[in-house]
């Protein structure tokens, strides 16, 4: 058997590795919490470009003279690019007009890139409606995948997922970064990431399973490893390609995104190898869930 | 075959868009004719303004140009002569040539982050339209309590809820015994009764089918006067929609000034009901107005204000007895008992409508500079709608006959509703991207797409050698059929969006690198053709699963999403779809055109 590396013999350490990730992760969310960007934490949001460099103190200083004493006052990518926000609870929707009068006031050509103004009730359903998307994306997932392989594997694969989104959101609550919309909508993209990975895995060491009678399982598990360890980093490694470049050109707007995306896909593969195979061996895969040869691939049979 | 379909529909979008304007008449009942057609030529022929084609369009004049400039002084020029008479709007004009465009191609549409544009997301506040309804039915309560000498020492509206205290038992009885008969059915909505037998008090809420059905007519009222009101912005292809139960999003791409948009978008138009002046009515007294629908016709109404349009609570299309159209009006409480006093002792006279607008002229004027400038005013505008004789004393709820055919009295119960908001509405949201920011966002999701994809394309030709370059043929299908579908099925392209094909473009892949790496174990115990068709085989259903699972999380995404999320789930769920079919069938193909039939006795891989 060609078993190169022997992945399990670290698997207490990527247990205690992950464990520990896992609850890092947790007290941060819940005593520093996640930087809420407008799209959850509702406010107003105002960016624009100068033709030439402004100290962001003025602008701070007319501001606060005009009754917004709690602007948020940053540059956004470039010096001439300022990005202003207002976490006015109020759902008064004519701030982000107030403060582009105040701003044009100061006699400095300026240009509206753009204004965002979510009311306090809409971000918090979009809130609930994310965390929400979440459970049910990785319910149904979880169905999917006791329902395609066996419920060992499903719990295998979302305990995977779950420690990637929580360890995710827990770095993005420990350095501070704006989770917003779109880092939402990267983490689901992680999900699925993810899962793609782990079901290349499952996937083998199933098929190996019903193949290779002699192993034990622990040598099983390393074996199926092995043989998709050239996909699992070929294909990791053309996905963080294209990542890194959205990272550097995508432009500030998805910095976000993108980020989230990384470190998904670096924790997902991660994942897929240890937290999954640690949880079969935990919950001891035997033959015998797998021995009834279902016809899978008989339904493709039509297909190449 | 899905090549050719999918090629097809991503053509129009290599096709570049022309600069042009749209014009309509101001009056949305006008179409434009040839008539408008030749003045405007008229019109920029005088001004040397070269134009490179001129049509009409549905209910509009398309003008299309050679280059932005002239679009823009054309504008202006055109706008300055024809002042309100049209509503002028830019906008960009694909080239798709016709046989695509008479296929259903077009290009695919840019969402408002990429194009610029206004996004407002509006809220109906469902518990204002409850609160004026219960207080109509509390009237009535009260009046038919009376009547039928049913005691009672208290009665209000608490809570959304109905609230009657009576004197006695048997008053309680009698009341909860009329709740009953009226419930399930009074006036079409259901009640749930709360009942307190002990101290002789009882609850009627609406139900949960009756509050739907408020909301229904609350946000649908408000949906038609936004369209009408959006429309009057020249907006080439506004979208106003319900989303959720209570809200309306309007997004106006290639608006650029939300306030102006705001204004015109919150602004109320209003309705008065006055009686006629009659030759006892002092001229002080008396206004004279024209009617809507015919300017030529006037009548002089008296200045007092008896209702406005607040107090109307529905207005809908009905028929009489002799089966005549009619519009029915019902009004609020205190509505009901204003109309009820100025009608008692005017009975036989005439009740005007008037439908108050606020509108904006435009007037060309020279400024400090001489230059001569457009500048907006605003003004009132006041049109009788219908002047119809009274009959009897009126109430809450009265019919106005004699209204003409039955779309006329649609028309008139349309007018009457926008007149009325139905309930309140405010701003929960509203997003404004400029348009240089958004000619900023396309440029660095192209940059980043074409980067993304040199890379991957460069590591899987060096990796993999001619599989890679199989591998890569197929990419580049996948981007053409992703483009394809994206067109055929109109959903915009945001700039998540690109970041999702950006992403497919890198997971893609990996159902090649799946295939790939199978063959190359299978090719250690296995003659070369048969590794490969086994390396296809083994493969797919391990891609099949993990696709499946990966759209699983791409749908919910769609379904919770909104705006630019959406956008990225769209273009993630159809990427892996096509990158499924691409990995599939595109590479297998290419992969027996190159090793089919061949008699192999080593493969590189």
């Amino acid at each position: 058997m060609d078993i190169r590396f022997r992945f399990m013999k670290f698997r207490k350490i990527a247990g205690i590795i992950s464990i520990s990730l896992f609850i890092i992760s947790i007290m941060s969310l819940s005593f520093r919490g996640l930087s809420l960007g407008l799209d959850f934490s509702g406010g107003t949001l105002i960016e624009v470009s100068y033709e030439s460099p402004v100290a962001l103190e003025s602008i701070r200083n007319s501001l606060e003279v005009n009754g917004y004493p709690d602007s948020q006052v940053v540059n956004f990518g470039t010096n001439l690019d300022v990005l202003i926000k207002v976490a006015d609870q109020s759902g008064n929707s004519s701030i982000g007009e107030n403060i582009f009068n105040i701003l044009n006031e100061q006699n400095i050509p300026i240009e509206l890139k753009r204004v965002e103004f979510v009311g306090p009730q809409v971000g918090d359903e979009l809130r609930d409606q994310g965390g929400l998307g979440m459970i049910i994306a990785l319910f149904m997932i979880l169905i999917y995948v006791a329902f395609r392989f066996q419920y060992k594997f499903a719990l295998g694969a979302v305990t995977a997922l779950g420690h990637d989104v929580v360890i995710i959101l827990g770095l993005f609550s420990l350095f501070g970064w704006d989770f917003d919309l779109t880092v939402l909508a990267a983490l689901l993209a992680v999900i699925g990431y993810s899962l793609n990975d782990t079901i290349v895995v499952s996937d083998r060491i199933r098929e190996n399973f019903r193949t290779e009678r002699i192993l034990e399982p622990i040598d099983m598990i390393d074996l199926s490893l092995n043989q998709t360890l050239g996909r699992t980093i070929v294909t990791s490694f053309t996905t963080l390609l294209v990542l890194f470049a959205l990272f550097i050109f995508g432009g500030e707007l998805i910095r976000g995104f993108s980020l989230a995306l990384i470190l998904g896909v670096l924790i997902g593969t991660y994942s897929s190898i240890y937290v999954v195979a640690n949880m079969l061996m935990s919950l001891t895969l035997t033959q015998e869930d797998l021995a009834i040869p279902e016809p899978e691939g008989a339904d493709f049979d039509g297909m190449p | 075959m899905v090549l050719v379909v999918g090629s097809i529909y991503a053509l129009p979008n290599l096709y570049p868009t022309q600069p042009s304007i749209q014009v309509a008449y101001t009056d949305s009942a006008k179409s434009a004719d040839q008539a408008l057609l030749n003045e405007l030529e008229d019109i920029l022929e005088n001004e040397k303004a070269s134009y490179e084609e001129i049509f009409l369009r549905e209910n509009k004049i398309v003008i299309k140009f050679n280059d932005v400039d002239t679009q823009l002084s054309s504008k202006t020029v055109l706008q300055n002569t024809l002042l309100d008479k049209v509503i002028i709007a830019l906008f960009l004009e694909p080239s798709t040539p016709q046989w695509l465009k008479d296929m259903g191609a077009n290009p695919v549409k840019l969402g408002l982050d990429l194009s610029g544009g206004v996004h407002f997301l509006l809220e109906v506040d469902i518990d204002t339209a409850q609160q004026g309804r219960l207080e109509l039915l509390l009237d009535t309560y009260r009046k038919s309590f009376k009547e039928e000498k049913i005691k009672f020492d208290n009665s209000s509206i608490k809570d959304l809820a109905l609230y009657f205290e009576f004197s006695n038992k048997d008053s309680y009885n009698k009341a909860l015994k009329k709740y009953r008969d009226d419930s399930p059915l009074v006036n079409g909505l259901q009640y749930i009764i709360t009942e307190r037998p002990s101290s002789n008090i009882l609850l009627l809420e609406y139900s949960d089918i009756a509050l739907k059905e408020i909301r229904d007519y609350a946000v649908g009222q408000n949906l038609t006067t936004l369209r009408n009101r959006v429309n009057e912005l020249g907006v080439s292809e506004p979208i106003v929609q319900r989303q959720g139960s209570n809200r309306i999003v309007v997004e106006l791409p290639g608006v650029q000034d939300p306030t102006a948009a705001k204004k015109i978008i919150g602004k109320t138009a209003n309705l008065e009901f006055r009686l006629e002046a009659n030759s006892r009515t002092s001229p002080l007294r008396k206004e004279q107005f024209d009617f809507k629908e015919n300017e030529f016709q006037t009548a002089y109404l008296e200045k007092a204000v008896i209702v406005s349009g607040d107090r109307v609570t529905n207005a809908s299309t009905g028929f009489d007895e002799s089966g005549f159209a009619q519009v029915n009006i019902t009004l609020d409480m205190q509505g009901g008992r204003a109309m009820q006093k100025a009608t008692s002792g005017n009975i036989g006279r005439r009740l005007g409508v008037l439908f108050v607008e606020q509108k904006t002229k435009s007037e060309l004027v020279t400024n400090e500079l001489g230059e001569s400038v457009i500048e907006q005013t605003t003004f009132i505008e006041k049109n009788i709608i219908s002047l119809a004789t009274v009959q009897a004393v009126l109430g809450t709820s009265f019919r106005i006959t004699g209204v003409g055919s039955p779309t006329e009295a649609s028309e008139l119960a349309l007018l009457l509703r926008a007149g009325a908001l139905a309930a309140p509405m405010k701003f929960v949201e509203e997003r404004t991207v400029g348009p240089s920011l958004g000619k900023e966002n396309i440029e660095l999701g192209m940059k980043s797409i074409l980067i993304g994809f040199c890379l991957v394309v460069l590591f899987m030709a060096l990796y993999y050698r001619i599989f890679g370059i199989a591998a890569n043929i197929s990419l580049i299908i996948n981007l053409v059929l992703i483009t394809g579908i994206m067109s055929l099925l109109g959903a915009s392209l945001t700039l998540p969006g690109m970041a999702g094909i950006v992403l497919t473009v890198g997971m893609a892949v990996d159902a090649n690198v799946l295939i790939f790496s199978r063959i190359r174990e299978e090719l250690k115990n296995k003659d070369p053709q048969s590794a490969i068709k086994d390396g296809f085989s083994r493969a797919f259903v391990t891609i099949f699963d993990a696709n499946v699972t990966t759209l699983i999380a791409a749908l919910i995404l769609y379904i919770i999403g909104t705006g630019p999320v959406k956008g990225f789930a769209i273009t993630l769920s159809i990427g892996i779809v096509t990158s499924m079919f691409t990995a599939i069938m595109c590479t297998r193909a290419m992969v027996n055109l190159i090793y089919g039939n061949k008699n192999l006795k080593v493969l590189k891989i």
